[in-house]
Parts: C-alpha cells; sequence; structure tokens
C-alpha cells in the first residue's frame, strides 16, 4: 500500500515521441483508470511504472522512494496481463506461488497466502489444474491471485478484460472494484473502454496522443471535461459539436446552425466573433415544436429511449437521444431545442474548455 | 432420443454399402491402391526379413549364395559369436564393444548437440548483446557448410590435439548443431514477451527463467529432438572412419562396413546378426521417446 507519483514521464521510442510529460499523484489505495485510444501511449505508461520500460525523462515514486532507476523485481509492483501471462506447464498453485518461491518465501506461507487468494477469487478447487484447463474467467481470476498474493504496493492491470465475452466482462469488473476495495491496494487500471473507466475507477486519467488530457473523477469528466477531445470521447452516443462565434459582447454563441442563442452562466471572455465550439450531450437535447430542424437520416429504437441521427439547417451531424418512443423510424424531421444550461463551451482553435469569466 | 438409437443409424450407411456392390470403378481403385500398399511394405520388409533369417542360419548356406526366407538353427551361435567376437575382417573386435562405443558417441552427440542449441539460441533470443547478429549469423552460415568441407580441417585440428582413436574425438567435432540452435531460435521466439515480463516483475533472473519457464517449456521438442539427434550420431560413417585408427572405439557403422569390404571371405551370417544387433538401439530410441517425439511435433505445450 503505498502512493505513486510521476512527474514529467517522457518517452521516445527512437526518434517517435510517444509521452510527452505526464503527472500524476495517485492516493494510498486510490484506484485510477487509464483510458484512451488505441496508441496514445497507455501500456506505455504503464510499463514504465512497472519497470519494464525506460522513460526517456521524469521520476517514478512509489511509496515516497525514487524507483525511477529500480528493476521491476525491487519496485514491490504486481501485474495482471491482456493474456494472463500464465506459465502452461505449472499448475495453478504453481502460478500463483511462482513469485513468492523466487522470493524465498516459506513454503508454509506460500501455501497460506495462495490458500486466502484462492478461496478469496473462489478457484480454491482449481489449484491442480492446468491454465490450459481452465476457462478464461477462471484464468482471469487465476492472473488476479498471482497479483494478490505478492501482497505488493502497486497493482496495474493492463487491460485485463479485453479477451473475455461481454457479460463475463461485466461481471469481473465488479469483481475487480470490489476485491480491490477490499484489498485497499493502490491501483492503475488501463482500458479503452470508456465504460470501464467510468465504472472503475476513484480518478479517470483520459490520455490523448501521449498527454494527460485530463485527470479527474468520472463524474466532473463527464460533466465538465476538459476539453474536446475528452467530451467526444467519454459519452455514448458522443457529444455533438457545434461551430458558433461569440456574439453580443461574449454572453451569447451565434451557431453556424442559424439561431443567436444566450449562454445560461454568463458570458465567455473574448471578442465578438471568436470561433468557438458549443458541445450538447445527446441525451440533453429535447424536442421542441420551434427549435431547430433536425434532418434525420437514421432512427434507433432502444426501447426505454430512442437515438435519432441527423443534420442540423448548417449541414453538421446531429444526435438527440430523446425519452420513449418520441420519434419514430419513419419520421423525416425532428425540431430540437438546445438546452443553454447543458453546453461545453470550447475554444475552437485550441480545443479547451471556456468557462464564464 | 435414446443412446442405444445412435450406433444403429450409423450404422446404417456402411450396412447398405456392404449389401449392394460398390460401383466397379471402385473396386478397380481399391485393388491398385491395395496392391501398391503391399509392394511398399513388401519393399521395405523383405530386406529386413531377410537379413533376420540369414542372421540364423549357418556360414556355409550363405556361402552358396541361397537366400534363406526361413529361419535356420544357428541363431544363437551367430548372434554370440558377433556379440563376443566380431570377424576376422574387424580384428575380431567384439560387437558388444562396437555397439557401446556408437551408443556412447550417439548419446553423447545427441544430448550435447540439444545442450548447447538450447544455450546459444536462448542466449540469441532473450539478450541484447554487441554482436549478437553476428554470432546469429555465424551460426545460421555454419548451416550451409557440408560436413565434407570442413573435414580436412577439422582432422587436422583433432589430431593436433591428440584426440585421435578417442571417445573426445569422435564426439567434439560434432557435438554443435547450427539446425538444433535455429530450431530452439524459432521455438523461443514464440514464447510470448509477456513471459518473461511476468518473470521480471517476480523477480526470476535469466538463469530461473531459463531453468522455471523456457527449459520446461522446450521438453517435447528436445525430445524429438533427440531422436532424430541419436540416430544422426548413430549413423555416422565418415569422421568415425577418419578418427579411429584401432578398434578401441570402432563405431557398429564403420564396423559393418569394414566387415563386408573383403568380397572373399565374408562371415555373412555374423555381418547379418551384426546388422539386426546395430538396428536394436535406434529402434529403442524411437520407441521409448514415441510420445513425447509425437507430441513435440504435433503441438508445443501452449
Ligand atoms: N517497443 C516499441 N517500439 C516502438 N514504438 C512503440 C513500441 N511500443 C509502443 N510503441 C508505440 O508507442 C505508441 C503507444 O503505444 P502503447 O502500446 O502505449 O499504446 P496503447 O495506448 O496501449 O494502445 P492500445 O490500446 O492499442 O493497447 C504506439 O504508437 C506504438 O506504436
Ligand atoms: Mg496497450
Amino acid at each position: 500500500m503505498a502512493t505513486l507519483e510521476l512527474s514529467g514521464i517522457e518517452k521516445s521510442f527512437g526518434q517517435t515521441p510517444v509521452l510527452h510529460g505526464i503527472d500524476l499523484r495517485v492516493a494510498d489505495g486510490e484506484m485510477i483508470v487509464i483510458v484512451g485510444a488505441s496508441g496514445c501511449g497507455k501500456s506505455t505508461l504503464l510499463r514504465i511504472v512497472a519497470g519494464l520500460e525506460t522513460a526517456t525523462a521524469g521520476t517514478v515514486r512509489i511509496g515516497g522512494r525514487d524507483v525511477t532507476a529500480l528493476e521491476p523485481a525491487d519496485r514491490d509492483v504486481a501485474m495482471v496481463f491482456q493474456n494472463y501471462a500464465l506459465y502452461p506447464h505449472m499448475s495453478v498453485f504453481q502460478n500463483m506461488a511462482y513469485g513468492l518461491k523466487i522470493r524465498g518465501l516459506p513454503t508454509a506461507e506460500i501455501r497460506r497466502r495462495v490458500g486466502e487468494a484462492a478461496e478469496l477469487l473462489g478457484i480454491g478447487a482449481l489449484l491442480e489444474r492446468r491454465p490450459r484447463q481452465l476457462s478464461g474467467g477462471q484464468r482471469q481470476r487465476v492472473a488476479m491471485g498471482r497479483a494478490i498474493v505478492r501482497e505488493p504496493k502497486l497493482f496495474l492491470f493492463d487491460e485485463p478484460l479485453s479477451n473475455l465475452d461481454a457479460k463475463l466482462r461485466v461481471q469481473m469488473r465488479a469483481e475487480i472494484r470490489r476485491l480491490q476495495k477490499r484489498l485497499g491496494v493502490t491501483s492503475l487500471f488501463v482500458t479503452h473502454d470508456q465504460v470501464e473507466a467510468m465504472t472503475l475507477g476513484d480518478r479517470l486519467v483520459v490520455m490523448h496522443q501521449g498527454h494527460a488530457a485530463q485527470v479527474a473523477t468520472p463524474m466532473e469528466v463527464w460533466a465538465r471535461p476538459a476539453d474536446n477531445y475528452v467530451a467526444g470521447f467519454i459519452g455514448s452516443p458522443a457529444m455533438n459539436f457545434l461551430e458558433a462565434a461569440l456574439a453580443e459582447g461574449g454572453a451569447a454563441a451565434a451557431l453556424k446552425a442559424g439561431p443567436t442563442i444566450r449562454f445560461a452562466d454568463g458570458p465567455r471572455p473574448g471578442a465578438d466573433g471568436r470561433r468557438i465550439i458549443l458541445g450538447i450531450r445527446p441525451e440533453h437535447v429535447v424536442p421542441d415544436p420551434a427549435g431547430l430542424v433536425l434532418d434525420l437520416d437514421l432512427v434507433e429504437p432502444l426501447g426505454s429511449e430512442t437515438v435519432a441521427h441527423g443534420t442540423l439547417p448548417g449541414g453538421e451531424a446531429f444526435a438527440a437521444k430523446l425519452p420513449g418512443a418520441a420519434v419514430s423510424p419513419g419520421d423525416r424531421a425532428l425540431a430540437v431545442a438546445l438546452p443553454p444550461a447543458a453546453w461545453h463551451v470550447f475554444d475552437a482553435a485550441s480545443g479547451r474548455r471556456l468557462d464564464p469569466g | 432420443m435414446s443412446t442405444t438409437e445412435l450406433p444403429r443409424i450409423a450404422a446404417l450407411p456402411a450396412a447398405e454399402e456392404a449389401a449392394t456392390p460398390a460401383p466397379r470403378p471402385r473396386r478397380m481403385g481399391d485393388v491398385v491402391t491395395h496392391g501398391v500398399l503391399i509392394l511398399g511394405v513388401l519393399l521395405f520388409a523383405l530386406p529386413l526379413w531377410i537379413v533376420i533369417m540369414g542372421s540364423t542360419h549357418d556360414a556355409a548356406s550363405i556361402g552358396r549364395g541361397e537366400v534363406p526366407l526361413l529361419p535356420g538353427a544357428h541363431a544363437i551361435e551367430n548372434y554370440a559369436g558377433a556379440w563376443a567376437g566380431g570377424t576376422s575382417a574387424t580384428i575380431r573386435v567384439p560387437v558388444a564393444v562396437m555397439m557401446l562405443n556408437s551408443v556412447v558417441m550417439a548419446t553423447a552427440i545427441a544430448v550435447g548437440k540439444i545442450a548447447i542449441s538450447l544455450i546459444s539460441a536462448y542466449a540469441v533470443v532473450f539478450f541484447r548483446f554487441p554482436g549478437r547478429m553476428l554470432a546469429f549469423w555465424a551460426i545460421f552460415i555454419t548451416l550451409m557448410l557440408p560436413v565434407e568441407v570442413r573435414i580436412f580441417p577439422t582432422f587436422k585440428v583433432v589430431s593436433d590435439l591428440g584426440m585421435m582413436d578417442s571417445y573426445a574425438g569422435l564426439i567434439v567435432p560434432l557435438i554443435a548443431s547450427a539446425t538444433a540452435t535455429l530450431l530452439f531460435r524459432q521455438f523461443f521466439m514464440t514464447i510470448p514477451d509477456e513471459f518473461v515480463e511476468a518473470a521480471k516483475i517476480d523477480g526470476a533472473g535469466p538463469m530461473r527463467f531459463f531453468w522455471d519457464v523456457a527449459l520446461p517449456l522446450s521438453r517435447t521438442n528436445m525430445a524429438a529432438l533427440f531422436v532424430i539427434l541419436f540416430v544422426y550420431g548413430w549413423n555416422q560413417y565418415l569422421w568415425p572412419l577418419l578418427v579411429t585408427t584401432s578398434g578401441n572405439v570402432e563405431t557398429i557403422v564403420v564396423g559393418i562396413v569394414k566387415m563386408i569390404g573383403s568380397e572373399a571371405n565374408t562371415e555373412w551370417n555374423i555381418v547379418m546378426a551384426t546388422t539386426v544387433l546395430a538396428l536394436l538401439p535406434p529402434v529403442a530410441v524411437v520407441l521409448l521417446m514415441q510420445r513425447w517425439f509425437v507430441k513435440g511435433l504435433t503441438d508445443t505445450e501452449k
């Protein structure tokens, strides 16, 4: 159990920069989920923490101790791999005990720890089996067990659920969260699945092209995304983005789609005409006969709600998620209002969030 | 759905086939196929049969030019004679000694080749060191040099080192294998990176990883290679011929060739008994390792 502190982590593979200075402070017992699109450097960051990769610059501190120059074995971390990396020629027991055996723990202590972890994970009956005689979910548990018995300072997970089917993934997700809370071990969890990220993390690190675009709680990331990348990445269907310009001395937005609408929460800085992006989540759009007319091209009924896709008068793509059967698959047009209270305002040039002030 | 019904249903087509005669072309095809197969078996088995039968007759009957197809009465004396006394053409070195020499040589070559290849392949695959690719290519290129090309330099070195006519002289020049090294390299490259990384995090150093992971995973490959390399070592002829000058380390293959070298008074009954004896160790190795051998060729434990 320990804190983790990353400062100024940079990484290049040859000439290719992959990480551009990541700073992160993780509190004791906290679960941090690193989420982002494929290739944004999530695994690289995790491997730097594990010591499997050497950072080009920056320092890694675990429990206050600088471990940047230490070998993986000396960092007291445990990692769960995407393909589990269970040794095929060892039984479940031997797989879980291997790290302890190498560290020279007494046999009785090894038996006790493996037994406890197996009990905790419900794999007590499988200890004599080989990995190939296990189902995907059972292998996943064994991989978890191998990490738990080590009683490390830090758990590292690299997409451990992505080889499971959808149902099992939901179940294991909940189980990992419960376990982590119960054991209270500081954890880093890498995923590209936003649902996994939202449900698992105390806080999220949303990564984008080697930067940490936002580090915040799941609700804050959803409610106040730091830039338009994060806004578009989290949430499904994705947030709508509309081109607009500041008007009325910063108090309103002139939409490319037509109307000029006043901000609900006060004026934005900048001269009139400053180009901005308005974001609004599909679920915040409301039907309104007096509103903008959406030219529909696809209506997806989901039972409790319906998602309508179409284009606005300005030609911008737009989606609305409406309760019940507010729109039916045969409809060609839908009039909607964009409540200003639900707007997210971003600077068009930098993509950063623009708050009133 | 009762299970007793299943076999009946499954058996139905077969029964039908038996009742109605198969169409003519297919019949013909069957006859031809079986004919070819039987011919093949005869071609392989007949010489073996003749040798085994020949080894049970006395010298005179084979000397008269008979080809015996039935067992004779002299089996015990032929085998005992060969085992203990050899023939005059091999200066009466007992076949037992030659067999022992061959077993020692073939085993040492097979074990040595596997051990050295494993270690070199491990180094080439899992370590980054200067000259790694150079080492790899050097090994690779020796594949292209047949034994005959390097036999004289090798002979000179062995004789300068005073290893003529010794086990060392027989074995050492044949103990490295580029082929086996490449095979193990290919195998090691299929071991997932995550195994190495998990071991690193667990605190296993390179030696532990070798013993605990790389070696056990290679077991089936090692068994398959052992069979192939044992037979390879057993069948060596040219090199043992050059390096043995007395009967002390004479191998069985060289011995047999010497036995039949002198046309005039070949003791055919003893030669045949010796040949049968020479077959036994490779057959034994194949049978003993069969389970592993087949496993090694078909699956790797992953
Ligand atoms: N050993 C390497 N050598 C060169 N480039 C690498 C290496 N490892 C990763 N990269 C590059 O670094 C970038 C980030 O890789 P990384 O594996 O961290 O992505 P990721 O976010 O984990 O993606 P995914 O979700 O697909 O696993 C990629 O563009 C990748 O091509
Ligand atoms: Mg990855």
